[in-house]
């Protein structure tokens, strides 16, 4: 149909449409028209993606010189070509209606793993090496020396491109990965590298987090974006962590053995190359011409000598017999006084490092990744004196006789990472299923929004059940917390509840633990108490476990199970990979149960000094930021088994604590709406009849009839003034 | 004589049977004995045949083995290596170690067919009587009555099932997943455990570890008894989920070395959904250097709770697979297809990175391997359109299915009534069918009406009709030659009853016969002139007898006669034969 949406033509490739996706264009267009930042909560399965795209593409069309590019990020490959897969259902929708192609051409960017084509380089399941061997083919060197030695391999797809891709624009499309390899295949051109330039030419551009957010990446791939981009945050709940982990490094004495043995792999080359070649280059390879960088590490040798100083300083530091904590200034000065090596020089390690291994034309980047490592380090320590710690742990917390140094140095500040593109672009959407609750991301992430909204979901049946159980059927609380966790009486009661809902759901249950040491623990318990047995008598079983493989493993024969009408239980962490990637939609996911909140592992001395910074820069108390983390991923892990209104699931939250004010307050709106005081203290029986009578009611046929005019609408209801009116009140701006 | 391909095993010199020195010889099909200084085998014994092997206990003085046969009886062989009891000791062991590694084999094999039949003949009372006439009297051999009867077996229904015939397969009995639960310990009171263990649960165990099967069948019953083999399994570390390492004595370790085994094949052989794929699924691996506050890298260091967990996967993904891997039809074509289709991939894999030696290929073969680069992703898209689809958006009424409308509310809620049901049965006989699928039948029955008209041209006059009825009732013209009397009520059943084998048992015996026209090539004719002589056996053996006894009775007519009459035929078609064949051949 197509909309008008505050005075802007948009085509939505749909016949008809959710109220709520009609507000978020709404407010999505205000932000866009303010060239301002938003945040938009709407509730996971109501067609965000489709909104975000339609509304936004449709408005580079008019105004093509306000918003030149939109830049999508997502989390994971999936996602990534979910968006795309959207996207083009949107352009064929454009083509049915206008009869002609749009100049438009989308593209989605992944690194070289998911894209090579090369028959030998893209075997390689290891992204790193396929990066490494991507670079022994395509340097500039190397295709040098192919030039006058023809027996030096090369690639010949990146050749190909380079002769003549680079003239010919892509043709108007959508481009996927899959698309993308495919073209590359036909023409023989690198699909990562077309990909790369024909970013310029691209009007959607979609990729992951850290093509943006990791200055390491971004510095190569998202240097020349156009200023009037927009870039959306989609599953942005997690953005800060991701923030956090791209600018944090770990430095162990593994890392320093292989830096010695980088640093003497570096002079022997140096060596080599000077013999071999001093006459020709008269060393002046060697002396970078940047005015920039300090005159004491200009010249290869020296620079060497200064990393293996440093290097040595850094031995000298993880030799502590206790725990340490500094800033970077203090770290800089004892560096200073002990090893007489400035700040200066230090900044631009990162920098003299890459300079150097250019020089040597050593095509291997990837066996010096210990000493990049320790010159990235270098040059964050030296460049930030806010907002990042320095830690060094002798040995690890619960093994005290075994010495096991660790350096974290670990950014404290979302903001470092994230506020330069704030700065950079006009508008950026941070949009999730569950940002509740809102006003925490501009703290964090230090940035003022044009506008904030949370949408809850129309509905014609009351589709999510949630509830909170908090004791079982003795009375004794359920909680998670330290104190009672291995308590027999709890983790009893955890079971019978898992096993009572077993018994009353169909298909699949998925079930979230707070950790996975907890999980284990509440596991071989479980066995102990025959209620393993117990649950293996109605469902399948499958746990999640630390090995990526095994866990796919478990998830497909889950799903197969769910199909099949076997019906399955899974276990799994919340925070886990599990809880971040997978989709329970429909019958993956008729149950979830949240067993205990989520907390972050409190004991953790980086995040203590997080939490202290938090609470010093930007006056969050430390309790509202644990809880808010906590609620965050509860609230994603029950939003899981949710997608469309067709769908439905109960979703159990098994934790006395989850009833208190500071945490129910925390529930995204839509889930909170639904969760009225009547369920917020259920004995394990009281849920127990509630989620029966739920799926029962939920069962009935269900049809489009049933919808129309409440939870969705068609052109002519929406137009209705009435109707505008009355779907004002679902969201709440905040 | 011994067949010269047949490959010897195992010789072992210096065994005596029944008190004269030979040599035992262990070849691949069976063992057989030879006395000293012939050439030709005294004893041989298909493994088939054997049905267990018995060996003298260490204590006696003399080393022997014994083999028992499956009809009752039993040979003896007794090691007298000259040289030392040792040595007579170790000839034992080997032929012993040899024998216990052949008879499964075989045992298996030969197990399963007969329990087929027996069970087949249990079912059919028809069958098992003309077996008891014709095999058991000798009149034909076993081999040549199942040989008719293939179709009957199970390994030739399934085949024909394939090859699209209509028989449905036996829908495949799942395992519940809490077999293992439902074997619960009781104390016995004295210090002891007591399982209870049913066939169900055997059958599970079977059907979900098949490598517990495997050691079943090789142990039971030459190493330990059933009631020890399953004694052992209970006590066995492999049976408790918390188990650690198990020690290497176990039997039972080298199924839980197959089980995981089996993961790790499943692991390689099945992730390969872009959706659930955990490994691929971030896009860029930080390297685990760089590394915040986010994870918990807390990992556990309880081996024995994580293997605790990998082996619930592992249950039920053995059940999982259990179940599927069984299921026959369409859902096995399904997952025979994908896979094939996986194989394929493998496969042109496998040639790509052959193919391509030397590193800059590239361009030199764009179009190798597309042909699954371009099915996968089509695949994928596929998926992923699904799951980004929202149904009640798009303006497709989608078709509910068929509604129930039910005219007759009382029939559809009480069963069918009587009516119904011959109904039905009419029009499976119609078919000509026992088992007509409801759509056999409707389409049966819509044709026919389809195919309704009055074929007026072809009905006769009433009053014809009626002279003709009258003609052919009882004391009309046409039934002069008949009695009045029935002919049920003048036989005794029991007569009847030996009338309808002796029946059945010719007709079996004439369809035999019949098959062998045309007699083209040498084994049918030297079966056609057995049948014969068969026959002639037959009507010695059977017929004469029961016609004599007939004669006793004095009835009005002659019961036999039909059978003589298709016998004078069966003969008069032999002699024809012969007389041409003859003629032919002088």
């Amino acid at each position: 149909m197509k909309l008008n949406v505050d005075g802007l033509l948009v085509y939505f490739p749909y016949d008809y449409i959710y109220p709520e996706q009609f507000l978020y264009m709404q407010e999505l267009k205000k932000a866009l028209d303010a060239k301002g930042h938003c945040v938009l909560e709407m509730p996971s399965g109501t067609g965000k993606t489709v909104s975000l795209l339609s509304l936004i593409i449709a408005y580079m069309r008019v105004n093509p010189l306000d918003v030149t590019k939109m830049i999508y990020c997502s989390r994971t490959v999936p996602e990534l070509e979910k968006v795309v897969e959207e996207m083009r259902g949107l352009i064929d929708y454009y083509i049915q209606e206008t009869g002609e192609v749009p100049n438009f051409v989308g593209l989605a960017l992944s690194s070289r793993k998911n894209m090579c084509v090369h028959p030998e380089v893209s075997q390689e399941r290891d992204g790193k090496v396929v990066d490494g061997r991507c670079h022994q083919l395509t340097a500039s060197f190397v295709r040098n020396r192919h030039k006058t030695n023809s027996n030096v391999p090369i690639c010949d797809f990146y050749e190909n491109f380079d002769a003549h891709g680079r003239e010919t624009p892509l043709a108007p499309g959508v481009y996927g990965l899959d698309d993308l390899r495919q073209l590359g295949r036909q023409a023989g051109w690198c699909p990562y590298f077309l990909a790369r330039h024909a970013m310029g030419q691209a009007h959607v551009i979609v990729y992951s987090y850290y093509y943006l957010l990791d200055p390491k990446i971004a510095e190569m791939v998202s240097k020349e974006l156009s200023k009037q981009s927009v870039v959306v945050f989609d599953e942005a709940h997690n953005i800060d962590n991701v923030c956090v982990e791209s600018m944090s490094v770990k430095i162990t004495r593994r890392t320093i053995d292989k830096c010695n043995q980088n640093i003497d792999d570096l002079s022997k080359q140096i060596k080599r190359l000077l013999n071999s070649q001093r006459s020709f280059y008269n060393g002046s390879a060697f002396l970078v011409v940047q005015k920039a960088i300090p005159g004491n590490i200009r010249n290869a040798e020296h620079f060497v000598g200064f990393m293996k100083r440093f290097v040595e300083y850094l031995k000298t530091r993880l030799r502590v017999m206790h725990v340490v904590s500094e800033s970077p200034p203090s770290f800089l000065k004892d560096c200073q006084s002990k090893v007489c090596i400035d700040r200066k020089p230090l900044r631009f390690c990162s920098e003299r490092l890459q300079s150097l291994l250019r020089t040597l034309e050593l095509a291997d980047i990837k066996d010096y990744s210990s000493l990049s490592l320790v010159a990235n380090f270098a040059t964050l320590i030296s460049t930030y004196t806010k907002g990042f710690s320095l830690i060094i742990e002798p040995f690890d917390d619960r093994t005290p006789t075994i010495s096991n140094p660790i350096m974290n140095f670990s950014c404290l500040d979302a903001t470092i990472a994230v506020k330069p593109i704030f700065d950079r672009f006009q508008t950026v959407v941070v949009t999730s299923g569950t940002l509740s609750p809102l006003d925490m991301y501009p703290k964090i992430l230090d940035f003022q929004p044009v506008t904030m909204a949370t949408f809850t979901m129309t509905l014609a049946r009351p589709c999510i059940c949630p509830m909170i159980v908090s004791k079982g059927n003795d009375q004794v609380a359920m909680s998670s917390k330290f104190e009672t966790r291995e308590d027999i009486a709890v983790t009893r009661n955890y079971g019978n509840l898992l096993v009572d809902m077993v018994t009353v759901v169909p298909d699949g249950v998925v079930c979230f633990f707070t950790s996975y040491i907890y999980m284990e623990t509440i596991v071989a318990a479980w066995y102990e108490q025959g209620i393993i047995d117990q649950i293996l008598k109605h469902k399948l079983l499958f746990i999640e476990t630390q090995d990526a493989a095994e866990t796919s493993l478990a998830l497909l024969n889950y799903q197969k199970a769910c199909e099949n009408g076997r019906g399955a239980v899974l276990l799994s962490v919340a925070r886990g990979k599990v809880s971040e990637g997978i989709d329970f939609d429909h019958h993956y996911g008729r149950a979830v149960i949240m067993f205990g909140v989520p907390y972050v592992y409190t004991q953790s001395r980086i995040l203590k000094a997080r939490l202290e910074y938090l609470r010093d820069q930007y006056q969050i108390r430390e309790n509202d930021f644990l809880t808010f983390d906590a609620m965050r991923h509860a609230a994603q892990c029950v939003g899981r088994a949710l997608r469309g209104k067709t769908d439905y699931g109960v979703m159990v939250f098994a934790d006395k604590r989850f009833a208190r004010a500071d945490k129910r307050g925390k529930i995204p709106r839509w889930i909170q709406e639904h969760l009225t005081d009547n369920l917020c203290n259920l004995s394990t029986d009281e849920a127990i009849q509630i989620s029966k009578r739920f799926l029962r009611q939920m069962a009935q046929p269900f049809s489009r009839k049933d919808q129309l005019g409440l939870s969705l609408l068609t052109l002519e209801q929406l137009q209705s003034e009435e109707m505008q009116k009355k779907i004002e009140t679902k969201m709440q701006h905040v | 004589m011994s067949k010269s391909s047949e490959e010897v095993l195992l010789i072992v010199k210096n065994v005596k049977n029944k008190k004269t020195d030979g040599t035992l010889y262990l070849m691949g099909e069976r063992m057989a004995w030879m006395l000293e200084s012939k050439n030709v085998f005294n004893i041989s014994y298909m493994y088939a045949d054997i049905k267990a092997q018995k060996i003298s206990p260490d204590s006696k003085e003399k080393v022997q083995l014994q083999v028992i046969l499956h009809d009752g009886s039993a040979n003896t062989f007794l090691f007298n290596n000259p040289r030392s009891r040792q040595t007579q000791m170790q000839d034992r062991e080997s032929v012993k170690e040899l024998l216990q590694q052949l008879l499964p084999k075989f045992k298996r094999k030969i197990s399963a067919e007969l329990e087929e039949k027996n069970r087949l003949l249990q079912e059919d009372p028809e069958s098992f009587q003309l077996y008891k006439d014709l095999v058991v009297s000798g009149v034909i051999t076993p081999e040549e009555f199942w040989a008719s009867r293939a179709h009957m077996l199970p390994s030739s229904t399934s085949s024909s099932s394939s090859s699209g015939g209509k028989t449905a397969p036996a829908q495949n009995v799942g395992v519940s997943p809490a077999f293992l639960a439902d074997i619960k310990p009781v104390t016995d009171g004295a210090n002891g455990l007591k399982y209870n263990l049913t066939q169900d649960i055997i059958q599970s165990i079977f059907k979900t570890y098949p490598m517990v099967k495997k050691k079943h069948a090789e142990a039971v019953p030459h190493q330990v008894s059933d009631c020890e083999f399953w004694s052992r399994f209970f006590q066995s570390h492999y049976f408790h989920r918390d188990r650690h390492a198990l020690s290497s004595e176990d039997i039972f370790t080298e199924c839980a070395k197959n089980d995981e085994e089996v993961m790790k094949d499943e692991i390689t052989k099945n992730v390969n959904d872009p959706l659930v794929d955990l490994t691929q699924m971030k896009d860029q691996s930080l390297e685990d250097d760089y590394r915040g506050i986010v994870d918990d890298t807390r990992t556990s260091n309880n081996v024995s709770n994580q293997a605790m967990i990998r082996r619930f996967n592992q249950h039920s993904t053995l059940v999982l697979r259990a179940c599927t891997s069984a299921s026959t039809g369409g859902v096995a074509s399904e997952n025979s297809a994908v896979e094939g289709g996986r194989k394929e991939k493998d496969s042109s894999r496998k040639s790509k990175s052959n193919e391509v030696n030397h590193v800059n290929g590239g361009v030199a073969h764009p179009t190798n391997g597309t042909s699954d680069s371009v099915e996968e992703p089509h695949r994928k898209k596929k998926r992923i359109k699904e799951k980004i689809g929202f149904e009640d958006l798009d303006d497709k009424e989608e078709s509910e299915g068929v509604t129930l409308r039910l005219t007759q509310m009382d029939r559809y809620l009480h069963g069918p009534t009587p009516s119904s049901s011959t109904a039905s049965a009419s029009v499976a006989s119609r078919l000509g069918h026992d088992d007509v699928t409801s759509e056999d039948a409707i389409l049966s029955v819509a044709s026919e009406v389809e195919g309704w008209g009055s074929a007026r041209h072809m009905v006769l006059g009433s009053t014809e009709a009626l002279s003709v009825l009258g003609e052919l009732s009882p004391g009309g013209a046409l039934m002069s030659g008949t009695s009045l009397q029935q002919l049920h009520q003048q036989v005794s059943p029991a007569t009847r009853d030996e009338i309808k084998q002796n029946y059945n048992a010719m007709c079996e015996l004439l369809r035999h016969f019949w098959s062998c026209f045309p007699v083209s090539s040498k084994s049918l004719e030297d079966k056609v002139v057995k049948m014969r002589q068969t026959l002639e056996r037959f009507e010695m053996s059977k017929l004469a007898p029961l016609k004599e006894k007939l004669s006793q009775y004095h009835y009005a007519m002659n019961l036999t006669g039909h059978l003589e009459e298709m016998l004078r035929a069966a003969y008069l078609k032999f002699d024809a034969w012969q007389a041409r064949r003859n003629a032919r051949r002088p």
